[in-house]
């Protein structure tokens, strides 16, 4: 589904605020497997998942999604690919609109605006049955701004949007991270019973070993711009956190004492 | 009744004014709130309007063609600044002042002098005229008339596909990318669109002042935020279609506030100056509340 080869993504290159985030990164993503990512702040999570989304223009290395080879396309025709929610519940959402307004706007994801009427009554009474099964009380909402939503409810709204047209890949950066820890337990259960309804192709950024190590097929743990543990099926659900560490150790020739992913 | 008739002396002649200007507002109010773009492209496309209507009346040409091709050169301002913020990434605000800047030079060359006249010729306004309408009647229809189908049609637009797109680029362009949307069409749509009507507004001043001025555009921006202020301070925030017309009623408002002003004394040449320190205190005023509740915070026994 998705392809990496020898990904490099450098910053600022030739300034003296120079930075690579990512070191010929190579990964291979199949059709269906649901990818938990880890990593310390600043190991490149966000930066590789940007790099696929098309958001920063890439330095060497090749990104193919189905088979097509994605490099020269902008950010916004590879949104037809993909579903995307941001750790900023802002991001993903057009905040002076209506809640039905933005789903609308993401029901046509990847295909082009016409002088069509922006949202059919047909619509509107699908994205009723969606909302009222996210249980949040939104369905009786619909005609308000989306900016009036809570941080976990506009990330829930966020995320039907991801899924409304189906994508080939979800993209979820952390974005459980600016949630209460209830709200979050709420809003990724949503996502683990959208991913297994659909069998969606997913790659989700955590800070959270536990979420990284009870969701998903397989856990990707990155470090200085590369992958640097890679974990699948019954390995992975074999997998506690002690291992992990110990794979970290092993794997970067580093003792895990003060980083953030001991938080979980 | 010498007071009555005053007033409506005043009034008549100012909301005629208020009605052409308003079309320029709309267009204003889709850069400056739909898009969130302080286009100064403004102050060049109303004189190229008004330069290209007249241009066209003079040579002989139908009124309604020289308001059409205006409306058409309005929309190429607004694509060339749309091109110079979108593809070539100049700040939107430079983008602006740039094509407002090269406009000047355009419209001399459309004009041939820095003024034409089309006194007694024939504009759209004329066939009102026939009618036995006075002057400032056949002003306030054919300018109701037109902002009245604009805003129907604007009404319609922004809630197309399109339009839904176009409002929620201002909004958070980085969502509507994500959504497949590029968002450097909807801010060079939004543009054109607002300067076609800039544009198209000037030349309906230019026919109803029968003649079209290089400096016509001097302030335009300023008129139009201010009348964009008075219309939200007088009718407020609300659905869509009532922000609009709220949009040229601000705009009638505002000329009716300079009248009165000006009946009351105010020296014309000051015009421009208190146009803008109402614009500058309307705008400030919600960073200046919050600044004062938050150094009321800082003390709490005040
Ligand atoms: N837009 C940018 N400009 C310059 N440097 C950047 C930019 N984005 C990221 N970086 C740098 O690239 C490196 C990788 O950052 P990235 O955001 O991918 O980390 P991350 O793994 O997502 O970390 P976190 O867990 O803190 O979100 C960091 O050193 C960061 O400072
Ligand atoms: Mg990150």
């Amino acid at each position: 589904m998705l392809t990496i080869a020898n990904l490099t993504k450098i910053f600022n290159r030739g300034t003296p605020n120079e930075k690579t985030a990512l070191t010929g990164v190579e990964l291979s993503v199949g059709r269906g497997d649901f990818v938990t990512m880890i990593g310390g702040n600043g190991a490149g999570k966000s930066t590789l998942l940007n790099c696929v989304a098309g958001v920063y223009p890439i330095d060497a290395g090749e990104i193919s999604i189905d088979g097509v080879s994605v490099n020269r396309w902008s950010e916004y025709r590879r949104a037809r690919f993909l579903g995307r929610v941001f750790q900023d519940p802002m991001m993903g959402t057009a905040a002076d609109m209506t809640i039905e307004e933005n789903l609308a706007l993401a029901n046509r994801r990847g295909k082009r605006r016409t002088l069509r009427w922006g949202i059919t009554s047909g619509e509107r009474a699908r994205y009723c049955k969606m909302l009222a099964a996210l249980d949040l009380g939104l369905e009786s909402r619909v005609t308000s701004k989306a900016g009036l939503l809570s941080g976990g409810q506009r990330q829930a709204l966020t995320l039907v949007m991801a899924i409304l047209q189906t994508p080939k890949l979800l993209l979820l950066d952390e974005h459980t991270a600016a949630l209460d820890p209830k709200t979050a337990e709420k809003v990724l259960a949503l996502t683990d019973e959208f991913i297994q309804t659909d069998n969606l192709t997913t790659m989700m950024v955590t800070h959270n070993m536990r979420h990284a190590l009870t969701y998903g097929n397989r856990l990707l743990m990155m470090y200085e711009g590369r992958v640097i543990v890679d974990v699948k099926g019954e390995d992975k659900r074999r997998l506690k956190v002690d291992d992990l560490l110990g794979l970290f150790e092993r794997a970067s020739g580093q003792r895990l004492e003060n980083d953030r992913m001991l938080l979980s | 009744m010498p007071f009555i008739q005053s007033a409506v002396s005043l009034a008549v002649p100012a909301i005629a004014l208020g009605l052409l200007w308003s079309v320029m507002v709309i267009g204003i109010y889709i850069t400056y709130r739909i898009l969130d773009i302080a286009d100064l492209t403004v102050e060049g496309s109303i004189t190229l309007g008004a330069a290209a209507c007249t241009a066209v009346i003079r040579a002989g040409g139908s009124p309604a063609v020289g308001t059409i091709l205006a409306f058409i050169c309005g929309l190429a301002a607004g694509l060339i600044t749309g091109t110079l913020h979108t593809k070539l990434r100049i700040p939107a605000l430079l983008s602006g002042i740039l094509t407002m800047i090269a406009l000047w030079s355009v419209n001399l060359h459309v004009m041939g002098t820095a003024n034409i006249s089309i006194l007694r010729m024939k504009t759209l306004f004329t066939p009102l005229a026939n009618l036995g309408l006075s002057k400032y009647a056949s002003w306030i229809i054919m300018g109701g008339g037109l902002a009245l189908i604009i805003i129907t049609a604007l009404y319609w637009f922004f809630g197309t596909e399109l339009g839904s797109a176009i409002r929620a680029t201002g909004n958070n362009p980085n969502m509507v990318r994500a959504q497949g949307v590029h968002t450097d069409t909807m801010i060079i749509v939004g543009l054109m669109l607002s300067n076609g009507l800039v544009s198209l507004s000037g030349a309906l001043i230019g026919q109803s002042q029968s003649f079209a001025d290089i400096q016509m555009g001097m302030g335009s921006i300023v008129i139009g935020l201010a009348s964009l202020i008075v219309g939200e301070v007088l009718f407020g925030k609300r659905h869509f279609y009532v922000r609009l017309v709220s949009v040229v009623l601000g705009a009638v408002v505002y000329r009716i506030i300079i009248a009165v002003v000006m009946e009351l004394g105010m020296n014309p040449n000051d015009l421009k100056l208190f146009t803008a320190i109402t614009v500058a205190a309307a705008l400030s005023t919600p960073h200046l509340t919050a600044a004062l509740r938050g150094s009321h915070k800082l003390k709490p026994n005040s």
